[in-house]
């Protein structure tokens, strides 16, 4: 188990190591960074000197070895355009994503699982066939025009809940201001999650040890509850782990649509203002709790299924 | 039928019995049967007809717009004229050309992207399944790699740098897309290669090259189409997003994504026409090509989890 751990955690660092190689080839090698940065009326005379300045000029090992080992310090350079440390900034916006995040992972998980059990259970019923067109529906959405949609009809026309940003700071007012972005976060992953609940549940229930249990005479609750939903849940939590990593990565957009003030949005404007150590930052922090996660959820899944052995 | 013919020679005899017949094929009537699915290949055919049609079906040029005809209504809404169907939008540009025009862009991105994608994704994940040991650990760091940047952040990382433009959005969803094809294609090769017809093959003298291409790919299609189709889907919704995100192609441009963008500015204003229209259009493309991913599936491949 201890090796196994070391060797994942190895593993980890190596697909952290190669994230960060790939990030800094994108955003600083592909083109001229120089020329990205600089205004777009400076001579040749003042690109060269920001080339100079900004080291952009020195070989690539060298460039990528200082990013690098000024990045596992959490030192990621200077905002271009705000003059502060990108790592700041970052831990800034940070609370705002995960905030976001996690209320829509939790509605995702909350729903899609009950959702899902029902629905394999009372397979092929009125419910069954309504919810699963209504999850199949969810999974053709797209994000930012159910944002759109909900903000027409709840802050457009019913006036009920506000559109943007994420209020004044009381308990209330974060609440209000979290149920548009939240749903509209959520409904994808809680769309996708409700059909793999229910498939995997019926999977599981056509499976010998449950005809086994059925004729011991177990009533039906008793084999769906005690006997198949565990073993049904083990790939559901595989992917309810990648599915985090997909919500910070979708908080991008739902963040633009809504003006929440969180590291997607910070992505996004700092593209369009062409500050790339806060797009480099951002992007390596996320992969980085990304990867993480699914550290964790790897070690997870020997403790939920004992088959797995680790080697 | 001899009684310890296996499951595969039955199919076989089967099959052959229905083909004497000349019964419809079994994926026509299987298809036949499937109401949903059926839905879903129509509306993409008729999608499609607006796409390639929409020089002929469009009533107006979708990039210039009347600015005395700006913002107006549907024509079944009060205001409505017959000359905009689906009304205008703030420059005054026809919201149904524009939508006509949009199927273009994602198909056309959703089409090519995902082909690039399964041939990179395929012959990497075919060389890693097939020589294994070193290369395999390679191609699979590198998948790992890039599956721990989300999908549309990585996407956008790129195009950040690319710039705008319909080629470089195309390249971009491309090169970030080919993971699922490679860890699926390998998965299979790797049970496939130690078959006995491979090693026939390999016994009379094959090369490898004959042998992955000849010999293991054929085996691989079921599941590469399911892939593709459900990456068409996802394509398009990856495109669109980046286009609401103003990372696409240049505004004038005529994307579903762009136009829900453009549309948000007019949501509490109540010129909902501007946004529904091309959001409706992007829901039901995508939708259609689910339903019809999940029959493929069930048809070809129910085993596939993706």
């Amino acid at each position: 188990m201890t090796r196994y751990i070391i060797r994942r955690l190895l593993q980890s660092i190596l697909v952290v190591f190669g994230v960060s190689v790939l990030v800094f080839v994108i955003l600083f090698q592909t083109g001229d960074p120089a020329i990205l940065m600089a205004s777009p009326d400076a001579t040749r005379e003042e690109v060269d000197q920001l080339r100079h300045d900004l080291g952009f000029d020195r070989p690539i090992y060298v460039q990528y070895f200082e990013f690098a080992s000024k990045a596992v310090r959490g030192d990621f350079g200077t905002s271009l355009r705000q003059g502060q440390p990108v790592f700041k900034l970052i831990r800034e916006r940070m609370p705002a994503t995960l905030k976001l995040a996690l209320t829509a992972f939790v509605l995702s998980v909350v729903i899609s699982i009950p959702v899902g059990i029902i629905s394999a259970t009372k397979r092929n019923s009125i419910w069954d066939n309504l919810v699963m067109g209504l999850a199949l529906l969810g999974q053709s959405l797209p994000v930012f025009f159910l944002g759109v949609v909900l903000i027409f009809v709840f802050a457009g026309k019913l006036k009920w809940l506000p559109s943007y940003g994420q209020g004044d700071g009381s308990m209330v007012s974060t609440i209000k201001h979290l149920i548009l972005p939240s749903i509209t976060l959520a409904t994808f992953s809680l769309a996708r999650s409700a059909r793999l609940v229910r498939s995997s549940l019926l999977e599981v229930l056509g499976l010998d040890f449950v005809r086994t249990a059925r004729s011991k005479g177990l009533t039906e609750s008793a084999v769906t509850y005690r006997h198949a939903l565990k073993n049904a849940l083990i790939p559901v939590i595989t992917i309810f782990g990648l599915e985090f990593g997909t919500l910070l990565g979708g908080a991008v957009i739902t963040e633009t649509v809504f003006s929440w003030p969180g590291i997607g949005r910070m992505i996004i404007l700092a593209i369009q203002q062409r500050d790339f150590p806060v797009v480099v930052g951002a992007v390596t922090v996320v992969a980085v709790i990304f990867v993480f996660l699914n550290l964790i959820v790897d070690l997870l899944y020997g403790v939920i299924d004992p088959r797995v052995r680790y080697g | 039928m001899d009684q310890t013919a296996t499951g595969a020679e039955q199919t076989l005899a089967a099959e052959a019995q229905r083909s004497t017949k000349r019964k419809t094929p079994r994926i026509v009537r299987s298809l036949l049967q499937n109401k949903l699915a059926l839905f879903g290949v129509v509306m993409l055919f008729l999608i499609v007809v607006a796409a390639v049609g929409a020089p002929v079906l469009a009533p107006h040029n979708p990039r210039a717009g009347v600015l005395i005809d700006s913002k107006k209504p549907p024509v079944w809404a009060a205001n409505g004229s017959s000359e905009y169907l689906l009304g205008t939008d703030a420059l005054g540009r026809d919201v149904l050309s524009r939508v006509l025009y949009g199927a273009r862009i994602s198909l056309i991105v959703g089409i090519v992207a995902v082909v690039i994608a399964g041939v990179i994704g395929i012959a990497l994940g075919l060389i890693s399944g097939f020589y294994g040991g070193k290369v395999d650990d390679i191609i699979m760091r590198f998948a790992d790699i890039q599956l721990a940047v989300p999908f549309i952040l990585l996407a956008i990382a790129i195009l950040a740098v690319l710039g705008q433009g319909l080629d470089k959005i195309i390249l971009t969803l491309g090169i970030s897309g080919w993971v699922t094809y490679g860890r699926v294609v390998r998965g299979q090769v790797i049970s496939w290669r130690e078959k006995d017809f491979v090693e026939a093959a390999r016994a009379i003298g094959a090369r490898n090259g004959s042998i992955m291409f000849k010999h293991i790919l054929p085996n691989t299609f079921a599941s590469i189409i399911v892939i593709a189709s459900f990456a068409v889907a996802s394509t398009i919704l990856a495109e669109a997003s980046l286009s609401f995100l103003g990372l696409g192609v240049p505004p004038d441009v005529p994307t579903w994504g762009g136009m829900v963008a453009a549309g948000r500015d007019y949501i509490i204003t109540g010129q909902w026409w501007i946004y529904t229209f091309p959001g409706i259009a992007i829901m039901l493309t995508v939708l259609s090509i689910n339903v019809v991913g999940d029959w493929l599936r069930d048809f070809l491949d129910p085993r596939l989890r993706l």
